[in-house]
């Protein structure tokens, strides 16, 4: 017998704007001690499914429209609030994406690993501290007696994301729900973080519910996956059966389209090559499957072979000799810093024009303080910048004027990076008034709408306003801004990190045709080793402020020289196995 | 995303919105227009009223009639035309004490903000300062220092340039509270927009504009501020009745509008005199100030409801 059975489920949210059908009509279950994937970009429902099951959502605008969810048969959706309480936490457990704002910083650690036991369990202190410590040591972490009494700003990301998940075991629950519980993580933490679970299955036999945008992720260790789409569900079955033969056209996109190591596309494939979308009469969606997929993936493959571009009178465009960025932490308004954080501690890379240079590392690496120290946005402590042949680090802002407009960037936040207050048009405008570039606003104009164009947005958007546009928009539009003034040379700064698979595969599309386009230069910083491959010519691995390993992308990703660069390696899901 | 189906050319901005989201809040609305109506009555209808100055001891506390809608006070001068006259000091103290500590604590709270560091501090320790001196206190004493000035300038403006003395009088006797409430008022709301400031500088926008080049000002004046007028304007709209408040409360002890000029301030206090036998003449002053009060309230919160950028997610 199932453990968890969805029925027919729907909610729906009711607003101003009208009905939005996040959950519609879906129907899988979960046996005991199995791992379900579910699987969805944003927008699919997927962690609404998840909310409604502990009846976590505000209602309204909120509102289950239908369906039935049985826990070991019994209903729900219809318990009460007391009712509920008594299953949550003790029976169904839920872990959230966020571990650094999930665990409360005024209590020690060990006061909320026991406070579940101590609120559903009718045992003393002393036997909930023995079982809390127990299952910390379970979930991997070392010194649990002595740690236990710390707080949670004493732990790294990784290590409360596992005093999260003792958190929700620890009062041994047949159910675990996990929201993306691996998203905010670096890969090597991701991939313990997986192995742990996996093994805890094992251990405590507990079913759990993996929620997730990456089907990546999931391909390890879940038994069975589900694809949402929409709020429906496209697909499900074994791992195994949706990695090596989809049916649905949607997830063979979203299989195709992720960058691996082996990609050999040179123009990711997309959903739309596989799945095609009307809108029916009622206003839902009808989806098919593109008649002529097939053949558009041999086209793209084609432009592999076909694109053998001679880069042998390459120049250099960019050279950086041990950089170095010290940031100082502490100290007041008189006083003397008292830490020193050697966020890029000697740094040395070059750039080929119109090349593409990949800088991978896990967060705090120093990648990002990199980027903007090339651009001269952060100001470094000793080193050399020579792009073409003009140093920069000894020029002052006003003296950077000519540089702005040949070196650009693009920054990873499409909701951040965008000025809400102004039209779109203004904000391309700006850089080209700054910058003297057209003689008049119809000149002006007529630049933006191609560049517009370019980026694959129509003009009809002159007028409007930021927040009408969806994230892969603004992202388009941010890309525009940086073309606007003619760069030859753009820092791209985790530029789709934010984004849905399918989205991402459009951006990288995006940026790679402009580069063939423009003989654009990128130093493209990221934390996914796949994306960075599949964009890269030349590639650096950094860690800690300093260069691991440099070289031909394609030689470090076969041969890897550094432990480090091994690990991050080995760190990826190998979703590939089955491909 | 809802805008998805509009295929009109034409953005809406995030005023806009905030327009339309206004526009469905009735408490809003109905404070919106009763503040409109206030204005109305004190700034267009008082031309049309009797002299409120107008002394008449043998017809003192009348009863409401045709000829004086609210009677009349201890001295015979209609009530009505009082509350009129009394609400253009009243409102005017509001709005413009508060147009002068928004003028002021924009542009200071901007700059310490955008500039940071040293200045920063030096910037925020002179707001501290202020600060600690009891609000109330300091008013005293600057109204006390410049109305010494306003008797000097109502001469030198009579002889000048041969106004109406009576008129320039009242002028001269009000224009000192404003500057003094409104010099004073910017405190809070320079650090409101400093940490508003502070929090814009961050994004990645800012950011942009700086690798693209654009130059100081451009950046803190197209940029940064008009991402914190929002703010701004719910804070301002609440200060208004606070200010209305201090006027009250200062012509209440004295300091404030002095006889024979009126504010609502003014009028309570002297109704007050009256509590036993006239008491209209306190209960009518009192409500033509709570209806102003709450109605400026009401407005200011429905301003930060349809201004914040939470619920500008629904």
């Amino acid at each position: 017998m199932s453990l968890l059975k969805i029925k027919n489920l729907k909610t729906y949210f009711h607003t101003r704007a009208g009905t939005n059908r996040a959950v519609d009509d879906i129907s899988f279950s979960i046996n005991k001690g199995e791992i379900v994937g579910v699987v969805g970009e944003s927008g699919s429902g997927k962690s609404v499914t998840c909310h409604t099951l502990l009846g976590l959502l505000p209602q309204p605008p909120a509102k289950v429209e239908g369906g039935s969810v049985t826990f070991e048969g019994e209903e729900l959706l219809t318990f009460s609030h007391s009712q509920l309480r008594k299953i949550r936490g003790k029976r169904i457990s839920m872990i959230f994406q966020d571990p650094m704002s999930c665990l409360n910083p005024y209590l020690k650690i060990l006061d909320q690993v026991i406070e579940p036991i101590l609120i559903h369990e009718n045992v003393s202190r002393q036997t909930a501290e023995t079982r809390a410590i127990e299952i910390m040591k379970k979930v991997g972490i070392r010194d649990a007696e002595s740690r236990a009494h710390s707080y949670p700003h004493e732990f790294s990301g990784g290590m409360r994301q596992r005093v999260m998940i003792a958190m929700a075991l620890v009062t041994k629950p047949d159910l675990l729900l996990a929201d993306e519980p691996t998203t905010a993580l670096d890969v090597t933490v991701q991939a313990r973080i997986l192995k742990i679970l996996h093994d805890l299955k094992d251990d405590l036999g507990v079913a759990v519910l993996f929620v997730t945008h990456d089907l990546g992720v999931v391909a390890d260790i879940a038994d069975r996956v589900v694809v949402m789409y929409r709020g429906k569900i496209v697909e499900q079955g074994k791992t195994r059966d949706i990695f090596e033969k989809p049916s649905h056209p949607y997830v063979k996109g979203l299989l195709a389209c992720r960058p691996t190591l082996e990609t050999q596309y040179r123009t990711l494939p997309t959903v739309d090559d596989f799945l095609k979308s009307e809108v029916g009469p009622d206003g839902s969606f009808i989806l098919s499957e593109r008649t002529d997929s097939q053949k558009r993936l041999i086209g793209l493959r084609q432009e592999l072979t076909g694109e053998n571009v001679d880069r042998v009178h390459s120049t250099t465009l960019l050279e950086v000799k041990a950089l170095k960025v010290h940031f100082h932490s502490g100290g007041g308004f008189l006083g003397n810093p008292r830490s020193t954080i050697k966020a890029v501690d000697g740094v040395d890379l070059t750039i080929e024009r119109g090349q593409t240079l990949g800088l991978v590392g896990e967060s705090g690496c120093g990648k990002t303080t990199l980027g903007r120290a090339i651009l001269r946005l952060q100001p470094s402590n000793s080193g050399t910048i020579l792009y073409d042949k003009n140093e920069l680090t000894t020029r002052n802002q006003s003296e950077m004027l000519e540089f702005r407009k040949r070196m650009q960037i693009i920054f990873q936040d499409p909701y951040a990076s965008l000025n809400p207050r102004q039209t779109i048009e203004q904000t391309l405008t700006e850089p080209m008034l700054v910058h003297k570039i057209g003689s008049n606003h119809s000149e002006r104009r007529d630049r933006i709408v191609s560049l517009l164009e370019e980026v694959g947005l129509g003009s009809n958007f002159l007028l409007r306003y930021p927040h009408e546009f969806s994230g892969g928009q603004r992202q388009r539009i941010s890309v525009a801004r940086a073309l606007a003034v003619e760069p030859e040379f753009i820092v791209c700064d985790e530029c789709v990190s934010a984004m849905d698979v399918s989205v991402q595969a459009q951006v990288l599309n995006l940026l790679r045709e402009l580069q063939q386009k423009r003989n654009l230069t990128y130093l493209f910083i990221s934390h996914d080793l796949s994306v960075v491959k599949f964009m890269s010519d030349n590639m650096i691995v950094m860690k800690n402020g300093q260069v691991m390993e440099n070289g031909n992308a394609e030689e470090v990703y076969k041969n890897p020289r550094s432990a480090y660069t091994r690990e991050l390696l080995d760190a990826i899901p190998k979703s590939t196995h089955y491909s | 995303m809802t805008n998805e189906n509009r295929t009109t050319p034409q953005g809406s901005s995030l005023w806009k919105d905030a327009r339309s989201r206004m526009a469905k809040n009735k408490f809003a609305m109905g404070g919106f227009w009763i503040i409109i109506l206030m204005f109305s009555l004190c700034f267009i209808f008082a031309w049309f009223c009797t002299d409120p100055n107008e002394v008449n001891l043998t017809n003192k506390f009348a009863p409401s009639s045709v000829e004086h809608w609210f009677g009349t006070d201890a001295l015979g001068r209609d009530l009505f035309a009082r509350i009129l006259y009394g609400g253009q000091v009243s409102i005017l103290v509001g709005l413009i004490a508060t147009a002068v500590s928004v003028a002021i604590g924009i542009v200071y709270g901007a700059i310490s903000g955008f500039a940071g560091g040293r200045t920063d501090a030096v910037m925020m320790r002179i707001v501290d300062t202020l600060l600690a001196i009891p609000f109330l206190v300091l008013v005293i004493v600057l109204q006390a220092t410049l109305s010494d000035w306003s008797g000097d300038a109502t001469r030198w403006i009579v002889e000048n340039f041969n106004w109406d003395k009576e008129f320039t009088g009242r002028l001269t006797n009000v224009i000192p509270l404003f500057f003094a409430l409104g010099l004073l008022g910017w405190l809070t709301l320079s650090r409101i927009v400093r940490a508003q400031v502070m929090s814009i500088k961050e994004r990645e926008f800012v950011e942009a504009a700086v690798a693209l080049g654009y130059g100081k000002a451009r950046i803190l004046f197209r940029h940064i501020i008009p991402n914190v007028l929002g703010p701004t304007v719910v804070y301002s709209t609440l200060t208004v009745p606070g200010f209305i408040m201090y006027e009250a409360i200062l012509s209440f002890l004295g300091l404030g509008v002095e006889s024979p000029n009126s504010s609502w301030g003014v009028l309570i206090k002297e109704g007050s005199n009256f509590l036993e036998t006239e008491v209209q003449l306190l209960l009518l002053p009192g409500l033509f100030f709570s209806l102003t009060l709450f109605s400026l309230n009401f407005l200011g919160d429905g301003l930060r409801d349809a201004l914040d950028v939470k619920a500008a997610k629904d």
